[in-house]
């Protein structure tokens, strides 16, 4: 029986419908007795980012359960790539994490280039490397500005968007997406960095870290800030290692694992990467981990900049590119954390599996860990923080 | 001093008096609905509103006007399951006592509508009756959501009223009286040490600040906007209201920064008086100064609120209720007892 249904059996109130008379029962020791409520956050729910839906049991203010549902964003990109060429997967997979194109597109290159043992040329890693910190930037100021509004300060939300903005702008020139960059190609980029690229890069890192000092003095230097957010959604190492979680709610716990110093890909071998760490691991950390992620960063396209080779943009490579038989997997640090890519080839133009590890999937994993027990505008301070993308979650 | 608005006729003044407060709570709540969007907009690197015009003014003056329009074309919705009668009225609840506070504020030597003994009283009580219609929507609508805000916003009643009501009282005290208008005169003949006209704001600074911190949390704005936190229970009590319903919580949010800013003016800005101790002219040239000075006055304090909604994050209803306890109240206990012992001790 639908809920409808059962409203106009019961004379057209709801079950728990101010129509239905109040019963409560008054127990020998003079407490009340109270009933959990059940609440449905999402799927369509202003603090879910998307379609995350989260089931919970509210005593009060209380969260006693927390239950996260995914799927709502279910897109089958894993079993779309078994039908697609490798030039055609690159367009894919940064459609997942809409807010980590570039550093997906890189994943799967390199996974293709390292089954052809391929050489890309130094300019080519290069360049790479710079974009993906840009991306990595342009992805952080989305998170910074929409957990502030979702503790309800309105402003760093239309402050980030001015530097998204200008890092934007900057990208569209080289690479003529805005959102979805499809600027990788296996063996190298599809095309030269534009004349004044460079001018314009060298420009705006200053901007970006000069804004970043802004959002520290506004959000950072807040009393009602600290009071909502520090020993909130406190995670431990341990537990953040058991669940798999990476990136920078990882980070905040006190835990450095980063692809990029571990497990260098790319250029970041010859590069100095900061990795950022907090100790407590709450939702103030997480924040904090957040934003001088970004000026780790800034000083690593510094260093790009300062590097960068002439030279080809791109490897000389088949019409069609194929992978020989064979399996791999490839680790690469995505701005929300680590990212697998293993694809297995059967030696055809398609792969034969290609299967994404993506960090939302696991951050999620950890969000019943965190709200039980903690308040319901608490759920907020640490849903805001665990950083996650539903289609990132979903694939 | 009689009111500007008294005729021969009782019913033609009672008629008049209807129609101007109506009149003056519309276009107050329009102003500084129009100033939020502007003042906010541009605080936040953008521009607000630019298109909708009043004519040949453009730069959004019109906006609430046509938003107005729109929410009176809007379907009025009524969940199934709602409880029909209070869903309806609510918005009503809440709104009338904005209107009945207005009843009572002096704009200016003469501009009042009524000039009761009991004015403050009148005022802060009617204020609380707010909270019924919060209660009423966020019952009746059936709504797990519209019920946690009003339950929040019931839950903070408890937290402000107290400071609000103490701050009151001090004024009260200092004055020696209740009536709204001669709060205005006694405070315009302060004068500290002999030398130095001040108003109640100077002496009692911290009564002011927690009078305005209060106020807020009254108007639910930002810090206190739990009761209708968007981002965690959609929008509270207004979950399920559409349409011109809606703009009635939507008026009373507006106007009630009006009312309430006024409302502080007069306790502790010197009310139509421009600066401590001035003295203006009398008849019609006296009004319309002191009416614009309370006005002016109202309208910066309201753009501080504004100020406080771009720059707060949300506080948690518990931090508001440990805040209120354990500083708010004890501030405020303190200094009437100060100011009791001030007004006893020097003549």
């Amino acid at each position: 029986m639908t809920q409808a249904a059962a409203a106009d059996a019961a004379g057209g109130v709801l079950p728990g419908a101010p129509g239905e008379s109040l019963q409560v029962e008054v127990r020998s020791d003079g407490d009340l007795q109270t009933q959990d409520m059940n609440l449905n956050i999402g799927p369509q729910h202003p603090a879910t980012h998307g379609v995350l839906r989260v089931v919970i049991d509210v005593d009060g203010e209380r969260i006693v359960r927390a239950q996260p549902v995914i799927g709502y964003m279910h897109r089958a990109f894993e079993k779309l790539a078994e039908h697609r060429d490798y030039r055609q997967i690159i367009a894919l997979v940064n459609r997942h994490d809409w807010l980590s194109a570039f550093c997906n597109e890189v994943g799967v290159a390199l996974a293709v280039e390292r089954m052809m043992e391929l050489e890309v040329p130094e300019r080519a890693q290069w360049i790479r490397t710079m974009m993906c910190e840009w991306n990595r930037i342009m992805n952080h100021l989305m998170f910074v500005s929409s957990f502030g509004l979702e503790l309800g300060a309105i402003t760093p939300m239309f402050y980030a968007f001015r530097e998204r903005e200008d890092i934007q702008n900057l990208m569209e020139s080289a690479t003529g997406g805005r959102l979805h960059f499809t600027y990788t190609r296996g063996g190298g980029l599809k095309d030269d960095l534009p004349l004044g690229f460079l001018k314009a890069s060298e420009e705006l890192v200053p901007l970006v870290r000069r804004r970043n000092q802004e959002y520290r003095d506004l959000l950072l230097g807040n009393e009602i800030f600290h009071a909502r957010t520090k020993g909130v959604g406190a995670l431990e190492p341990e537990v953040a290692l058991d669940y798999g979680v990476t990136g920078p709610a990882l980070h905040a716990t006190g835990v450095a694992e980063d692809s990029r110093v571990t497990e260098p890909y790319l250029k970041y071998d010859e590069v100095d990467v900061t990795v950022p760490v907090a100790e407590n691991g709450d939702s103030y950390d997480r924040f904090q981990v957040l934003l001088d992620r970004i000026d780790a960063s800034c000083d690593i396209i510094e260093q790009c900049l300062g590097n960068l080779p002439a030279g080809p943009f791109a490897a000389k490579t088949p019409k069609q590119v194929k992978a020989p038989e064979g399996a791999i997997y490839v680790r690469t640090e995505n701005p929300l954390g680590q990212g697998g890519y293993y694809l297995i080839s059967d030696g055809g133009k398609q792969p034969y599996r290609l299967r994404m590890r993506t960090p939302s999937f696991n951050n999620v994993q950890m969000i019943p860990h965190l709200l039980e027990g903690s308040m319901l505008p608490d759920m907020i301070a640490i849903m805001g923080s665990v950083y996650f993308v539903v289609g990132d979650v979903d694939r | 001093m009689e009111s500007i608005l008294t005729f021969d006729s009782l019913l033609f003044t009672v008629v008049v008096k209807v129609l101007v407060i109506v009149a003056f709570f519309l276009v107050a709540a329009l102003v500084v609905g129009y100033l939020e969007h502007k003042v906010m907009g541009h605080m936040q690197d953008r521009t607000g509103p630019m298109e909708a015009g009043l004519g040949p003014v453009k730069h959004g003056v019109g906006q609430l006007v046509a938003d107005g329009a729109k929410f009176i074309q809007k379907e009025d919705i009524i969940p199934r399951s709602a409880d029909r009668w209070v869903f309806a009225i609510a918005p009503g609840v809440a709104l009338v006592p904005t209107l009945m506070i207005l009843v009572v504020i002096p704009f200016g030597p003469g501009v009042w509508a009524e000039n009761l003994d009991l004015g403050l009283f009148f005022a802060l009580a009617a204020s609380g009756v707010t909270v019924i219609g919060v209660l009423m929507a966020g019952w009746a609508s059936a709504n797990k959501f519209s019920l946690m805000g009003a339950i929040r916003d019931a839950a903070q009643l408890i937290a402000y009223e107290l400071p609000l009501v103490l701050a009151g009282a001090a004024v009260a005290l200092q004055a020696g009286t209740l009536s709204l208008v001669e709060i205005v005169e006694r405070q315009n003949e302060l004068v500290l040490f002999d030398t130095i006209p001040v108003w109640y704001g100077v002496p009692q600074v911290i009564g002011f600040g927690l009078f305005f911190v209060a106020a807020m949390a009254e108007l639910n704005r930002p810090p206190f906007d739990m009761p209708i936190a968007d981002s965690e229970i959609i929008a509270g009590h207004m979950t399920e209201y559409t349409g011109l319903r809606y703009a009635f919580f939507m008026l009373s949010e507006y106007a009630g920064m009006v009312v309430l800013s006024a409302l502080a003016v007069v306790l502790f800005l010197g009310g139509w008086y421009p600066w401590p101790g001035a003295d203006l002219p009398d008849g019609a040239w006296g009004a319309v100064i002191g009416t614009v000075t309370t006005i002016a006055k109202t309208v910066i304090l309201a753009m501080v609120m504004t100020w406080a909604r771009a720059t707060f994050p949300r506080l948690r209803e518990d931090q508001l209720q440990r805040m209120a306890w354990t500083i708010l109240i004890p501030l405020a206990l303190a200094q009437i007892v100060v100011i009791a012992i001030v007004i006893v001790v020097l003549p």
